[in-house]
Parts: C-alpha cells; structure tokens; sequence
C-alpha cells in the first residue's frame, strides 16, 4: 500500500461498530466524556480510550473536534468551484488549490462524457464577491480557464452521515 | 453574543483534535490557563448560540468500507423541491444542495456496496423532473478540512 490516507484495515468487528455508533452521535459535554461513552457500550474506559486510538492511528477517524457552523462566523457564501485540469499537471495543481486557506475541501473525480471537470473545490467566503476573486486568484495561480464556479442557492440538507444503522434496523 | 479573545482561541483549539484522554475538557484547560469547568461551561455556552454546527467525530468514510460519490442532476425547476425532498429521505445521502447552472441539484451519496447505490440512484434517475444525472466518483481526496482561524 502506498496511498497513505486509506488503511488496509477496514474489517470491523461488532463491538467496534458499537463504539464508532456512540462515537457518531454529539460528543458529550462532560468532565469524563469517553467513560460516559464507554459505559453506553459497556466496556471500560481504558478498552475504550485504546480503540478510539486505533481508529485514529488507522485513519478511520479523521478529526475528533468541532466544526464551526460557517455563517455565524461570517461566511455567508460557498461555491463548488469545479476545474478542467489536463489529468499530468492533477496533483501539482490540486497542492496549490488545498494551500489556499479559503479551499476546505479539494477532491479529484471521474468526469462525465457531457461534464469535463475532474477537480472540485469548496470555497467559502464572507461574500460572493469575495468567493469570486478567490476563484480569480486560484484560476492566476494554476493557470486554468476552464472552470464553473456553482453558487448554492438552497441547503436542502447538511447532515452527518450515520453509519452501521442498517443493521441495527434489521437486528 | 459577541466573541471574546478567549472564546476564539476556545474555538479555534476545539476545531483541532479533542485530547484522547481521560479528562480532555481539563487538557484542554490547561493549555488556555483555565479551569476545566469554565471551559466546559463556555463550550455548552457556544453551543446553545449556535457557533458550533457539530462537536464529535469525523471519519474517514472509505476507511470504515464505505463508498462515496458525487451526483449532479438537471431537475425541472417546477419539480425541484418534489425532487430536493425524496433525496432527502435517504439516510446515505448527506449533503444536499440546490445550485446555479445547468446542473442545478447536487448531493453526496455513501453506501456500504455498489449494488445500494445502483439501486438509489436508478430511483432517483425515475423521478420526474430529473432530465440528466452524472455520477462524480472520487479518486483522491487531497484536502478535508472545514477549519477557520478566528483571530
């Protein structure tokens, strides 16, 4: 393996489904927080502190902490900026983009045979105005023109995803 | 409410790595030269006004087996919110959201096998109003990371 964000790891066990389950919900708000958690699932602390390490180490957790919510800290504005870049200059160019502090998220993907854009960053902004010149600076930087900056009208849904409810629904 | 000097380094250090420990809120206190109650009374503060969308844990979706991808779909906009809503239903998807130009839905979609997502997104594609629909799968994912610096 020489991708270094994906493990190789990905078979879980039971108990572990449980722990990522309590995991998932809203960390509690507490002087014990993981012994609060780990009493949920019934096991002790320590066990529970250990796996919670694992995950981290494994890289199924990527980030134990908050997520502001953008507008009450004044960003009030967010474009998937989507970029036709040529497949050889992908990686240099996506290096440039996630440098940008205003870039939150840069992914590549598959293009479809009508949709020719195979890198999509978000940016977030206190303006459109602003999100626009950012997009102008990153165009200036990486020397790509064709692009479609897609303004959100409407949140429809922001959610985080649950996972291994399935089964509990079938249990 | 307006922010304090204290608040955004409380903010600004809650958005990073939550310690892994017994009493992380009292960690936490030590390096803002607080009491461990304060900072867990602010926190709860912060929370209630609506600075925190979410505290708690992130995963890395490919990691735990699941799959995710992009999908766009040029919708009618006479049936846009029909279309917006039935989306909704569906617990694999989490993001959702109505855009400028031709495409002008687009949602994330996680799920555990191919076979569920062929069979949401075949749903989807029936639906009336939804003319086209491109499947964005992804490949790398070179920056995750919603964090903004308050100073």
């Amino acid at each position: 393996m020489c991708n270094s964000i994906y493990s190789d790891t990905k078979i879980l066990t039971d108990p572990d489904k449980e722990i990522i389950r309590v995991l998932q919900e809203d960390f509690p708000l507490c002087e014990e927080p993981y012994k609060f958690l780990a009493e949920k699932v019934g096991i002790d602390e320590e066990e529970f502190l250990q796996r919670v390490k694992d995950f981290v180490r494994e890289k199924k957790i990527r980030k134990l902490g908050a997520v502001l919510q953008h507008r009450a800290a004044g960003f009030k504005s967010n474009a998937l900026c989507a970029w036709n870049v040529p497949a050889e200059k992908l990686a240099d160019i996506a290096a440039i983009m996630s440098s940008h502090a205003a870039v939150s998220h840069c992914y590549d993907r598959t293009p479809a045979p009508n949709w020719n854009y195979n890198l999509y960053t978000m940016i977030h902004a206190k303006s459109r105005a602003e999100c626009d010149s950012i997009i102008d600076e990153l165009s200036r930087l990486t020397g790509i023109t064709d692009f479609q900056a897609l303004y959100s009208i409407k949140e429809w849904k922001k959610t985080s995803m649950k996972y291994f409810t399935e089964e509990l629904k079938n249990s | 409410m307006e922010l304090s000097s204290f608040d955004k380094s409380l903010l600004n250090l809650l958005q990073g790595n939550i310690p892994v420990c017994s009493r992380p809120f009292a960690e936490m206190a030590s390096t803002l030269g607080a009491d461990e109650n304060f900072v867990l009374e602010r926190v709860r503060e912060l929370k209630a006004a609506g600075y925190l969308r979410r505290i708690g844990t992130f995963f890395n979706s490919d990691n735990l087996g699941y799959r995710s991808t992009l999908i766009a779909l040029e919708v009618t906009p006479s049936e846009i919110c029909t279309v917006a809503e039935t989306i909704n239903g569906y617990d694999e998807v989490t993001h959702n959201y109505e855009r400028e130009g031709k495409f002008n839905l687009w949602f994330t979609l996680s799920t555990l096998n191919a076979e569920r997502e062929g069979n949401i997104l075949s749903e989807i594609k029936s639906l009336r109003g939804v003319e086209d629909m491109i499947n964005l799968k992804s490949n790398r994912k070179f920056k995750i990371n919603v964090q903004f610096n308050l100073q």
